[in-house]
C-alpha cells in the first residue's frame, strides 16, 4: 500500500516538472530547460509507473508488450524527430497530435475491453458511472484527434488539395456525435457490447475526417491549435478513466494551452472559432466587376534597382516561402542588403504559414537574428519609413480589402501595411487569390512589383543582380 | 477500489485547477516560440503512457484479456512516439533559437 502513496508523491513531482516545462517554454532564453524539464517529468512519470506495478502482487506481468512498445514507440519517434525537414514541421505537429489522442482512446477501450461484471461491481456505483462515461468520451475525442490530425496533415503536405464540402455536412456532423453520444449511451447499459464500441470508434473517425475536411488550408493554424488541445482533453479524460492524477494534470494543461493558442490564431485572422469549424468557405465568390485588369510581371533585374540605395527594407515572408524552401536564400538577401548598408527587418504576421510561429521557426533554421523578427503590432509604423517591402508568398496577411472592404471574406482582419511601403516588391507564383479568396488591389498600384515564379529561384536571382548593383 | 465522491471531487478539482493554471502559463509567450511551445505541448499530452503502461501490462493468455493487452501495446507504441518524437524535435527546434556563434 505504502508504495501506492510513493508513487502518487512521484507523479505529483512530475506534474509538477510539466508545469515548469510549460512556463520555461514561454520564454526564448528558458525554452530549452522547459524542453528538458518537460522529457525529464515524461521519464519519472514511466519509471514510476513500471516501479509501482513491479511491487503489485506478481510483479509486472506484461513484460513482453511493454518492452515492445517502449521500443518501437522510441526508434519510430527518434526517427521521425531526426529526419523531418523543418518546413514540415506543421505535418509532424499535426501526426503527433493524432498520435497522442490516439493513445487516448487506445486506452480507454483497452480498459473496456477488460472490464467485466466483477471488475465494475468492485469501483462501486460511482466509480462505475465515471469510469464509462470517461471511457466513451476519452475514445470519442481521440479517434476524432487521430483522423483529423491525419487529414490535417495530407493536407498540409499536398496530398490532400482543396476542401471537400457538400451540402447538409453540418447537420451530418451533428448527425454522427449524436450517434457517437447514443452508442455511449448503449455501453453504458451494457458495456461488454462489442458492436457499440466498434460503432462508436468507426463514427468518431468519422467525425473528425468531416471535421477538417471542408477546412482550408490558411486556416490550418486554427486547426492544428485545436487538435493540439483535443489530444489534451483525450489524455485528461483518460485519467479519469484509469484513476491517474498525473493524466488529468497533464492533459487539462494541455487542453487549456492548445486552446490559448487556437483563440490568438482565430484573433489574429479575425475569424469566429465556430465559423472556422462550421462555416463552409468554398469557392470564392465573384464578387465586383468583370473588368479584367492587368498586371505587369517584372523582372529580377529592375525588381533589384528598387534595391539601390535604399535605406530601409522589410521583409514580409509567407506560406509560399516554405513552399519553396526560400528561407536560406531570404536571408542571404537580407544580409547582402546589410553588407550595403541597409536595414533590413523581417515582418511576421501572426497566422502567417501553416501553423502557429511557423514563419519563426523556417527564419530561425536559416540562422536570421532573432532581433530582426518583428511582429505586426511593432512593424506596422515602419512601412511608411520604408523604402522597399519585399513581399515572398504572402497575400491575405497583406490584403488591404482588410480595410477598404469590412464586410469581405477578410474584413477586420489585421493585416501587415505593406501598400505604405515606397515600393513593393512581391514574390508569388501566380496572380490567384489567397486562400480568402480575395482579389488583393495591391498587385495592381504602380508602386507594386511583381515577380512572378518560384521564390527560391526569384529571390535568388534578385541576390545576384543585388550583388551587381 | 471503489471510487467515492470525495475521491472525484478531488480529481475534478485538480482538472479544474489545471485548466487555469495552463491558461495562466500559456497567454505571454511571444508568437516566436508558438511552434514549439505546441509541440512541447503535445509531447506533455503523452502523459497517456502512464496509463497505456498499465493498459499493456497484462499476460498473453486467456480470453479478452489478450484483445485488452494488444489495445495497449498500441497504445504505448503511439503514446511512445508522442513523447520520444514530440520532446526530441522540440529540442531540435529550439537549437535554432540559440544565438549562433560566428553564423
Amino acid at each position: 500500500m505504502e508504495v501506492q502513496y510513493l508513487a502518487d508523491l512521484g507523479y505529483l513531482v512530475a506534474a509538477a516538472l510539466f508545469i515548469f516545462s510549460l512556463k520555461y517554454l514561454g520564454s526564448p532564453r528558458t525554452a530549452p530547460r522547459g524542453n528538458q524539464l518537460g522529457s525529464l517529468g515524461m521519464l519519472l512519470a514511466v519509471v514510476i509507473t513500471l516501479v509501482r506495478m513491479n511491487s503489485a502482487e506478481g510483479g509486472v506481468l506484461g513484460w513482453p508488450l511493454i518492452c515492445v512498445g517502449l521500443g518501437v514507440g522510441s526508434i519510430v519517434g527518434v526517427v521521425m524527430a531526426k529526419r523531418v525537414q523543418m518546413t514540415s514541421m506543421p505535418e509532424l505537429v499535426a501526426l503527433f497530435n493524432g498520435f497522442g489522442g490516439a493513445a487516448s482512446a487506445l486506452v480507454a477501450m483497452s480498459e473496456l475491453v477488460k472490464a467485466n461484471a466483477e471488475s465494475l461491481e468492485a469501483m462501486g456505483p460511482l466509480g462505475r458511472d465515471v469510469f464509462l462515461v470517461a471511457a466513451s468520451a476519452s475514445s470519442i475525442i481521440g479517434w476524432v484527434t487521430l483522423t483529423g490530425s491525419v487529414v490535417a496533415m495530407l493536407k498540409l503536405n499536398g496530398t490532400l488539395r482543396g476542401t471537400v464540402s457538400f451540402t447538409g455536412i453540418n447537420l451530418t456532423k451533428v448527425g454522427i456525435l449524436a450517434l457517437t453520444i447514443l452508442l455511449s449511451y448503449v455501453l453504458f447499459g451494457s458495456p461488454g457490447s462489442v458492436w457499440a464500441l466498434l460503432g462508436l470508434v468507426i463514427a468518431a473517425c468519422v467525425l473528425g475526417v468531416l471535421f477538417v475536411v471542408p477546412i482550408g488550408g490558411a486556416d490550418m493554424p486554427v486547426v492544428i491549435s485545436f487538435l493540439n488541445s483535443l489530444s489534451g482533453v483525450a489524455a485528461a479524460t483518460t485519467g479519469f478513466v484509469v484513476g491517474n492524477n498525473a493524466l488529468i494534470i497533464g492533459g487539462s494543461l494541455v487542453g487549456a494551452a492548445g486552446l490559448i493558442l487556437t483563440t490568438i490564431m482565430c484573433k489574429a485572422m479575425n475569424r469566429k472559432f465556430i465559423d472556422v469549424m462550421l462555416k463552409v468557405y468554398g469557392e470564392p465568390a465573384q464578387t465586383g466587376s468583370d473588368e479584367k485588369r492587368t498586371v505587369r510581371g517584372y523582372e529580377a533585374e529592375e525588381a533589384a534597382l528598387a534595391f539601390d540605395g535604399a535605406r530601409s527594407v522589410i521583409i514580409v515572408p509567407g506560406y509560399g516561402m516554405a513552399v519553396s524552401q526560400a528561407q536560406h536564400v531570404v536571408r542571404e538577401l537580407g544580409e547582402e542588403l546589410q553588407r550595403r548598408g541597409t536595414d533590413v527587418k523581417y515582418a511576421i504576421h501572426p497566422v502567417a504559414g501553416r501553423m502557429p510561429g511557423h514563419m519563426n521557426v523556417l527564419l530561425a533554421e536559416a540562422n536570421v537574428p532573432y532581433e530582426q523578427l518583428y511582429e505586426l503590432d511593432d512593424v506596422n509604423a515602419y512601412f511608411s519609413e520604408c523604402d522597399v517591402a519585399l513581399v515572398v508568398g504572402a497575400n491575405d496577411t497583406i490584403n488591404p480589402a482588410a480595410k477598404t472592404d469590412p464586410d469581405g471574406p477578410l474584413g477586420g482582419m489585421p493585416i501587415l501595411d505593406v501598400e505604405r511601403a515606397r515600393t513593393v516588391i512581391i514574390v508569388k507564383r501566380s496572380l490567384s487569390p489567397g486562400y480568402a479568396g480575395v482579389d488583393n488591389d495591391l498587385f495592381y498600384r504602380p508602386a507594386t512589383m511583381m515577380l512572378f515564379g518560384d521564390g527560391k529561384a526569384k529571390i535568388a536571382e534578385l541576390l545576384a543582380q543585388v550583388k551587381d548593383l | 477500489m471503489v471510487l467515492t465522491a470525495t475521491v472525484l471531487i478531488g480529481m475534478v478539482t485538480i482538472l479544474v485547477l489545471s485548466v487555469f493554471l495552463g491558461f495562466e502559463l500559456i497567454t505571454k509567450v511571444p508568437p516566436t516560440l508558438h511552434t514549439p511551445l505546441m509541440s512541447g505541448a503535445n509531447a506533455i499530452s503523452g502523459i497517456t503512457i502512464v496509463g497505456a503502461l498499465m493498459a499493456a501490462n497484462a499476460e498473453l493468455q486467456g480470453g479478452s484479456g489478450i484483445t485488452a493487452a494488444i489495445l495497449g501495446c498500441l497504445a504505448l507504441i503511439l503514446a511512445t512516439i508522442n513523447c520520444v518524437g514530440g520532446f526530441m524535435v522540440t529540442g531540435r527546434m529550439l537549437e535554432m533559437f540559440k544565438p549562433k556563434k560566428g553564423a
